[in-house]
């Protein structure tokens, strides 16, 4: 159980963060109308902060199960980003791999890659990945709580909550703000607005992520020797600072 | 409620993958230097086009020409470039937005 104290330790700060995220999630479900009990469900199953409440929008919507499929492919491709980093990490942790994998969030990957693993615990056959899993079972059941809860409140205490899904956008706005701090070159927000435009006037409303998401990632591939060149950090792994995301 | 059941189910494979991915096709296999440069660029592309993508079926040429929207995210990028608290300018942006929906 040392591993667990350990890992309770230091997932607190995560505590905060997500059980209030959790809660305006909940929220957010059920003002849109949604069953609560789907609230829990999505925390438990899919466990992606920001897909969460995108996958609201598009089902509160009635969106198709391609754009769906789409949309939470796009929103969490950066987790793919992490996995890379992680390959070492998780390495000889067996069976426990698998949650490690499921559980990989921002925050968690946050946490994983910047906590120092009790000195203790580092010596001990297999007690690294006994202090990952807690943590990242600590950290899945704090979102869980925090979901679960925000719904049934809402579900009880129904409030005015139009303009609430403008929450989606405002995390959008501040996940670009993170990129641009960590990934200092121009060219990609350009492209991406050369992008949008051309798919915003070229193609129908309902393929102008898609569309966009072609067009820049074939300007990216154009331009990668001009981009690669200049590029000072692309070789070392991405840290998020704090792991203040979701 | 079977097709919001189908849709999470959908939502909860592709997560999954997008988080496996790495650990199924590079554990043992050099990642291709063009995925490896892919990689590093096509987040802050994608965070870009979801922000344009929110802001692309508002009606800026009407009352109240998208002023809730256009301020309420620059409340949260300004609140996020000064205390950097991803619950505060999220919190604060949408309160913003909110009110200003029901005043505007």
């Amino acid at each position: 159980m040392k591993s667990f104290a350990a890992a309770l330790r230091a997932s607190l700060p995560v505590l905060l963060g997500y059980s209030t995220i959790g809660l305006a999630f909940g929220l957010v479900l059920t003002g849109a109308g949604l069953p609560w009990i789907l609230s829990p469900l999505m925390a438990v199953s899919i466990y992606a902060g920001a897909a969460q409440f995108m996958g609201v929008g598009l089902l509160a919507s009635g969106a198709s199960l391609f754009d769906i499929g789409l949309l939470t492919l796009l929103m969490n491709a950066r987790h793919a980003v992490y996995g890379l980093s992680m390959l070492e990490r998780f390495r000889g942790s067996g069976l426990r791999k698998l949650y490690l994998i499921f559980g990989l969030t921002d925050e968690t990957y946050g946490l994983l890659t910047t906590v120092q693993v009790p000195a203790q615990l580092a010596e001990q056959a297999g007690g690294v990945h006994s202090f990952y899993t807690w943590l990242t079972l600590l950290n899945q059941s704090y979102w869980v709580a925090g979901c679960t809860l925000g719904a049934i409140i809402g579900q009880l205490l129904p409030f005015d909550t139009t303009g609430l899904d403008f929450a989606l956008t405002a995390l959008f706005i501040v996940l670009l703000m993170e990129q641009i701090r960590s990934v200092r070159r121009f060219e990609p927000y350009l492209f991406a607005v050369i992008a949008a435009v051309f798919a915003f006037l070229a193609a129908d409303s309902r393929d102008f992520l898609l569309i966009a998401l072609l067009v820049a990632i074939g300007l990216l591939s154009l331009f990668r020797t001009r981009l690669e060149d200049k590029s000072v950090s692309s070789s070392k792994p991405d840290k998020i600072p704090g792991g203040n995301k979701l | 409620m079977t097709g919001y059941l189908t849709a999470i189910f959908l939502m909860t494979i592709i997560t999954l993958f997008t988080r496996a991915a790495p650990f199924l096709f590079f554990a043992k296999r050099q990642v291709p230097p063009l995925l490896v440069y892919l990689q590093r660029y096509v987040p802050p592309v994608v965070m870009c086009l979801l922000v344009l993508a929110s802001y692309k079926d508002i009606a800026f040429s009407r009352a109240p020409y998208g002023l809730p929207a256009l301020l309420g995210g620059l409340c949260t990028a300004l609140l996020h470039l000064w205390k950097r608290n991803v619950l505060l300018s999220i919190a604060g942006g949408t309160a913003l937005f909110m009110v200003l929906t029901r005043l505007l």
